[in-house]
């Protein structure tokens, strides 16, 4: 049997976590992704190499990703298929589970390893520790930590698109706005390197501070919960648990004092780097390179020795 | 308008957890444990709301073993009116959570069921969304602001770019993120009041509802620890280390 695998785009791009799904889901079997939004989007999932077939849930019910038109939709295509996949990102987390409800399915989330068709590896307690859970489920719903699969190929596709219905029902939600954060940086979830404050840089201005740096390094900005929370940067710059999860190349924390659950969002990355005045602070436990000392002094000397260098 | 509130007991989060030595799961006997804080932003919502003049009453519920009759005792304390256990030894997963939270909302019909967005011991970010397409409810899921008004809810969500604002037909499901309010700590008067208040215990089975589990649990075990890194001296040390040693620059 085929896998479905539902792709998420913002403002028409497909999100690389989305293509790390199609990696996940080509473990499982032949892959057939559903796409919401114009045509371009369904193009666009046409081409990324792997996917067999596209599925375009088009229309204004569909529009937006909303989960109960969606959810409906999935539920209605799920006979066909052994295996409902999503990436682990906001719009998976929020279409899925509902859709497996509708299935009568135990979903399982934000796995990071598949051992066999029914077998899968997740984290739990922010990653404190990894349970292998194996589903009794006829069907199994799951979405998957991008960080953990390479993501597919954005070309070397050529899959048919089909269009598929929308289910009517009364529109039980609305969508008003959307208010995306503007940045011409990377990704946090496909950056190569990530350069992330927390409480340490005491506030939004001081914030800013990492600009340069990140400009340097061609890196996207991230922060700890502490960081927003206090309202330094908006939500979608958190790294945690509850936020994003990355494994970039190189992550610079500055300021961040390592907290479990902002740990969980980031361990995995290659080569990590903490820049903090406190010498005790947990986050020097998972630093392959720790600088202890004020990060206002040494922001500026770290670039320095980077214009030096080349 | 009746506004129900599912919270659940976990480790709490100040407590690092422990892998059983067995590898069956995680070390839970003689650990301290609290409602889990997103479950805590939910109470403290529906309390607001209820300070506002737009909910009427606010029922906290909790599926899990005896001692969650505390959690439940908190959520009164913070201002819930009065509380319902399900009680079971079972570890109930978000689909037999969320059969049973359906046939809660058959008998109590609230208006709006206002739960955590995810528990911080599974992790499964997953019952409020289940429960909304069991019963075919609206859902407002990663909340960082409600507002009620004129049979609807707005609600602002935290999502992948920034921010998305939807309005939902009530009844309707919402989960809470972070950022949708600080919840209160219950004062000592409020905390001996809440012992007073109605908590009712029922079974699953006095709900119909058949809680086995669908996920077995095959392994628990500890990540693959990093190797411990080493502190540079200086800047300069740092750039030439990551350019030369780690090659990453």
């Amino acid at each position: 049997m085929a896998v479905l695998v539902f792709l998420d785009h913002e403002s028409g791009i497909i999100r690389q976590a989305s293509r790390s799904a199609v990696t996940a889901a080509r473990a499982l079997g032949e892959v057939h992704a559903l796409v919401t939004g114009d045509a371009s989007v369904a193009e666009a999932a046409a081409r990324i190499d792997g996917v067999a077939k596209v599925l375009r849930a088009a229309g204004a019910a569909a529009a937006h990703e909303l989960a109960e038109p969606l959810a409906a939709v999935i539920a209605d295509l799920a006979p066909a298929y052994s295996h409902i996949v999503a990436a682990s990102g906001a719009s998976g987390k929020n279409v899925l589970p509902r859709a497996a409800a509708l299935l009568d399915v135990q979903p399982i989330p934000d796995v990071v390893s598949i051992v066999d068709a029914d077998t899968f590896v997740r984290p739990i307690y922010a990653g404190s520790a990894l349970a292998t859970v194996r589903s009794s489920d006829a069907k199994k719903v799951l979405t998957v930590r991008a960080s953990s699969f390479d993501p597919a190929p954005a070309e070397g596709g050529a899959a048919p698109i089909e269009q598929v219905t929308v289910p009517d029902g009364p529109a039980l939600s609305e969508f008003v706005s959307i208010a995306l954060s503007q940045s011409e940086r990377p990704e946090l979830e496909s950056a190569r390197v990530i350069v992330s404050g927390g409480r340490g840089m005491q506030n939004e201005e001081n914030f800013k501070l990492l600009n340069p740096l990140a400009d340097r390094l061609g890196a996207a900005i991230g922060a700890s919960r502490a960081a927003v929370d206090a309202g330094f940067v908006p939500n979608d710059y958190q790294v945690g648990q509850t936020g994003k999860i990355v494994a970039p190349e190189l992550y610079i924390a500055v300021g961040i004092s390592g907290a479990i659950q902002h740990l969980a969002g980031m361990k995995d990355s290659k080569i990590i780097v903490a820049i903090n005045k406190d010498p005790e602070a947990p986050i020097f436990q998972v630093a392959d390179y720790g600088l202890v000392g004020d990060l206002f002094d040494i922001l500026p000397q770290v670039e320095a020795a980077l214009d030096k260098a080349g | 308008m009746k506004v129900l509130v599912p919270v659940k007991r976990v480790i709490d989060f100040n407590i690092k957890p422990r892998v059983k030595a067995d590898g069956t799961g995680v070390e839970t006997a003689g650990v301290k444990m609290s409602m889990n804080p997103f479950d805590e932003i939910a109470v403290e919502e529906a309390v607001r709301l209820k300070e506002k003049g737009i909910a009427t009453e606010v029922v906290a519920v909790s599926v899990g073993v005896q001692q969650a009759q505390d959690t439940l005792r908190t959520a009164m304390a913070m201002g819930a009116d009065r509380a319902i256990l399900v009680l079971t030894d079972v570890a109930v997963e978000p689909l037999g959570v969320a059969k049973i939270l359906k046939a809660l909302v058959a008998k109590e019909s609230p208006d709006l069921v206002l739960l955590g967005k995810q528990a911080i011991d599974d992790d499964m970010n997953a019952t409020g969304q289940m429960l909304a397409g069991l019963l075919g409810w609206a859902q407002g899921t990663f909340a960082s602001r409600i507002e009620i008004a004129d049979g609807r809810a707005t609600v602002t969500r935290e999502i992948d770019g920034g921010l998305e604002t939807l309005t939902l037909t009530l009844p309707a499901i919402v989960t809470a993120d972070l950022r949708l309010n600080e919840p209160r700590y219950a004062s000592l008067p409020n905390i001996m009041k809440a012992r007073k208040k109605p908590l009712e215990t029922i079974a699953p089975a006095d709900l119909g509802v058949d809680v086995t589990p669908r996920l077995t649990i095959v392994s628990v075990a500890e990540p693959p620890a990093r190797q411990q890194g080493i502190k540079v001296e200086s800047a300069a040390d740092l750039v030439a280390r990551l350019r030369n040693e780690a090659k990453v620059i």
